[in-house]
């Protein structure tokens, strides 16, 4: 029996924890764990879907407008890469439980790849934002290239006529959720790089594979919040 | 020591190799105890830290209580006194209170009391504990920045404008928010997985229960409050026109925001404290808990009811006459599984057989202020009522019932209770009640005569006031200093206690509960064997002659013949 809390593995497999009875045990746990975690994230992102909810009731047209002013072709451009990256994250996750640590290691290089596609994408739109103007709250100061783009997108906009002073609200939350959401794509690029690492490293079996599954989930997470903010920001008139 | 009924040690126990291995002496050394995975240690950790806290809390309190001798200045600026009370009111919540139940005591017995050898994840443990610190430092720093005045809550829009402190402070308390989920993530995690042979849900100590529906708010309600935090640094950092009117946001949806976390959050602090009376009352009436799943679903009641309350906070910013009036009805709704509990715990304590120790003293005294707490929070539920006390001292006073005389009391009774499984020493019971005498008394004084002041008129956190209301003012502050005593006697105590204490024994108050079935101070896995539990925490009818009064013969009287 372990006296000593701090050495693993002497009641098993050396991916076993001490505290742990049985491998079954340790991934039930983490899985759980991770749900609950993103459980959390959930309610982390709710908060700017209820600020979005409130504003577009109190601010309709600025909103409408605002959501002519985004590309919705770079908006669906993104959700397809990330839609895919979901699908060689849930592959990765598939072949480390068939024990082909290879595949493995290349759907995550795929996975990285394609969210770091996002990101490329995301810059584009951001830089352009940047550039005309469209900035949050106090500093939104359109340039002319960004008054013909409002002019356009104004009679475009389902509910027409003025725009109102509130397009600054709404690229105020524009920017912190997209911003927020980038950050994540961040993070789990960082996660899943890591993982790779431990992959190639050859930690993982079809015995042991808990930390790709968990990361896939959090990757899952990812995509889907931005699957609800697409059609927010840049879909719904 | 023979096998014990209830407890069926599989294979042969080591008795005579583990004997003295505890959790303490198994590894010495600073970097042993800041590296530690061990929840016990980190546990204690957090006691350390949560204790630091309450006492620079406390100190801020005695100076406020003393600048409100006096109407005008007394010993302190009008500027000076704003900081004092915002700095009493954050320290207090997101250093002290949220923390100090689940992070320092629920840390060291919920895997003890699941009979696990660990949290389910112990690195995240200590995670956790580290962005308590560094959460801390940096609210803390809000000090040496500038000048925070702007109260606990960070209202939008006085929040803005002003100093980087409440940026400090504001930050701290998001990093602070992180150390809960986490904490909040590895206990439920924890707790569904990691329970011993035998240990079924309706088996779980009630302790365990109250930590768990705990858990679920702090993972569902913190991160609102992150997020509201963190749009209320980039609102003040780079105006994004959410919360600041010039820019079409809304001030309100701040305070919405910041209410439905720090409405749960309120549950996040009594639930515990709630959990601990569970486990003291039974022991120190040797009777079974009255109605045991009535009050374990009573907590998750609690738990999912604290979501639907927030708007109560709101009756005077401007809500619409429909929504007050749901909110009040929910807000009615908290009386039924609050009044369940104490139900409850009378009946327990009836017929039971009721020693009068330390631990129970406060429990006793959580049960009488806490149902003044929660009485006087069903008149503030009530819409008109709240107009007219709304922001007076009746709802400093309400809050500081349910808060100190529950959450701290509960606090109090854990840390008595189970500081001999914790210390392996005991303490001077005499001295320890003698403390309660002062803490009880000065808590009472102290916030009854605020009640009198809401009730009459007097606004809370104001600097002035009219000479009318000095006489109950210096009650107040009278009893703020007993109360202080109190806790100066209490502090010598306990580190008589530590360096002097006579050893404690195994099981020193004749429990049934699982965390003493193991030694003391405990192994450092916890028991020595993976326990199978043949009863339940509190079939005291299952219990041995010698689990129940070995411990009373060897260390009992003597404290107790008074």
């Amino acid at each position: 029996m372990a006296t000593d809390t701090q050495t693993a593995g002497e009641h098993g497999p050396a991916y076993l924890a001490h505290h742990f009875d049985t491998p079954a045990q340790q991934f039930d746990t983490a899985k759980l764990a991770m749900w609950v975690f993103l459980a959390q994230e959930m309610l982390f992102f709710s908060g700017l879907f209820v600020a979005y909810v409130v504003f577009r009731f109190w601010y309709p047209t600025a909103f409408s407008v605002g959501s002519h002013l985004l590309d919705w072709k770079m908006g669906m451009l993104n959700t397809l890469i990330l839609l895919t990256s979901s699908f060689t994250a849930a592959q990765a996750v598939s072949y480390a439980q068939r024990g082909m640590p290879k595949r493995v290691g290349w759907m995550l290089i795929l996975t990285i790849l394609l969210a770091a596609g996002f990101m490329v994408v995301k810059y584009f739109e951001w830089n352009h934002k940047f550039h005309v103007g469209f900035l949050p709250g106090a500093h939104f100061k359109p340039d002319a290239e960004g008054m013909v783009a409002i002019g356009d997108a104004v009679k475009l906009a389902f509910h027409g006529g003025g725009i109102g002073y509130h397009l600054r609200t709404f690229f105020g939350l524009y920017f912190v959720m997209t911003g927020l959401h980038g950050l994540h794509v961040l993070i789990g690029m960082g996660i899943l790089a890591w993982i790779w690492v431990r992959n190639h490293r050859g930690e993982f079996s079809s015995e042991y594979w808990t930390p790709i599954e968990i990361t896939a989930l959090y990757w899952h997470l990812v995509d889907l919040v931005w699957i609800f903010l697409f059609p927010f920001l840049y879909l719904i008139d | 020591m023979t096998v014990k009924a209830g407890v069926a040690i599989p294979g042969t126990p080591s008795e005579t190799t583990d004997e003295e291995l505890n959790y303490l002496n198994n590894k010495t050394g600073i970097k042993s105890w800041l590296l530690t995975l061990d929840h016990k240690r980190i546990g204690v950790m957090y006691l350390w830290s949560v204790l630091i806290a309450f006492l620079i809390g406390g100190v801020f309190a005695l100076l406020i209580r003393t600048e409100l001798l006096t109407p005008g200045k007394t010993i302190m600026e009008a500027d000076t006194y704003n900081e004092m009370f915002t700095l009493h009111g954050t320290i207090m919540v997101f250093l002290f209170i949220i923390p100090a139940i689940p992070a320092a005591l629920g840390n060291f017995f919920l895997p003890i009391q699941l009979g696990a050898k660990d949290v389910a994840f112990p690195r995240l443990n200590l995670l956790s504990y580290y962005l308590y610190v560094l959460g801390s430092l940096v609210a803390i720093g809000s000090i040496i920045v500038g000048h925070i005045d702007t109260g606990w809550t960070f209202y939008t829009p006085y929040s803005l404008e002003g100093n980087s402190s409440v940026l400090f402070m504001t930050g701290g308390a998001f990093i602070l928010g992180f150390s809960s989920i986490l904490t909040g993530v590895n206990f439920i995690a924890t707790t569904h997985k990691m329970r011993a042979p035998g240990i079924t849900w309706r088996r779980l100590p009630l302790f365990i229960w109250s930590l768990y529906a705990t858990a679920v708010i702090q993972v569902l309600a913190t991160p609102v409050l992150a997020i509201t935090l963190l749009l209320l640094i980039l609102e003040k950092t780079m105006t994004i026109g959410i919360f600041d009117s010039r820019l079409g946001g809304d001030p309100v949806l701040f305070e919405h925001f910041f209410w439905f976390y720090s409405h749960p959050a309120v549950y996040i602090m009594i639930l515990p404290g709630m959990g601990v009376v569970n486990e003291v009352i039974t022991t120190f009436s040797h009777r079974r808990i009255y109605g045991y799943m009535f009050v374990a679903m009573s907590s998750v009641a609690l738990a999912i009811l604290s979501f639907l309350v927030w708007g109560h906070h709101l009756f005077a910013a401007g809500m619409s006459a429909y929504a007050t009036m749901v909110f009040s009805m929910l807000t009615f709704l908290v009386a039924i599984p609050s009044g369940i509990k104490i139900f409850n715990w009378l009946a327990t304590l009836y017929q039971g057989s009721i020693s009068l120790a330390s631990p129970m003293l406060y429990t006793l005294g959580f049960i009488a202020l806490f149902t003044i707490g929660g009485l006087t929070g069903v008149f503030l539920g009530t819409l008109a009522l709240d107009i007219h006390l709304h922001d007076t001292y009746f709802v400093v006073a309400h809050f500081h019932y349910v808060m100190v005389g529950g959450t701290v009391f509960g606090f109090l009774s854990g840390l008595h209770y189970w500081w001999p499984k914790m210390t392996g020493k005991m303490y001077n019971e005499t001295v320890a009640r003698i403390a309660f005498g002062f803490v009880f008394i000065g808590f009472n004084v102290t916030f009854f005569s605020q009640f009198l002041l809401g009730s009459q008129g007097m606004p809370r956190r104001y600097y002035d006031y009219l000479d009318q209301y000095q006489p109950l003012h210096m009650t107040s502050s009278g009893g703020a200093y007993i109360l202080g005593v109190g806790f100066v006697i209490m502090g010598a105590m306990f580190l008589h206690s530590l360096f002097k204490g006579k050893k404690a024994s195994e099981n020193p108050w004749g429990s049934a509960g699982y965390e003493w079935m193991t030694s003391t101070p405990p192994h450092p896995e916890n028991f020595a064997e993976t326990p199978v539990m043949t009863r339940g925490p509190y079939d005291y009818e299952l219990c041995t002659e010698a689990e129940l009064y070995e411990g009373f013969r060897s260390e009992l009287p003597a404290a107790l013949a008074e």
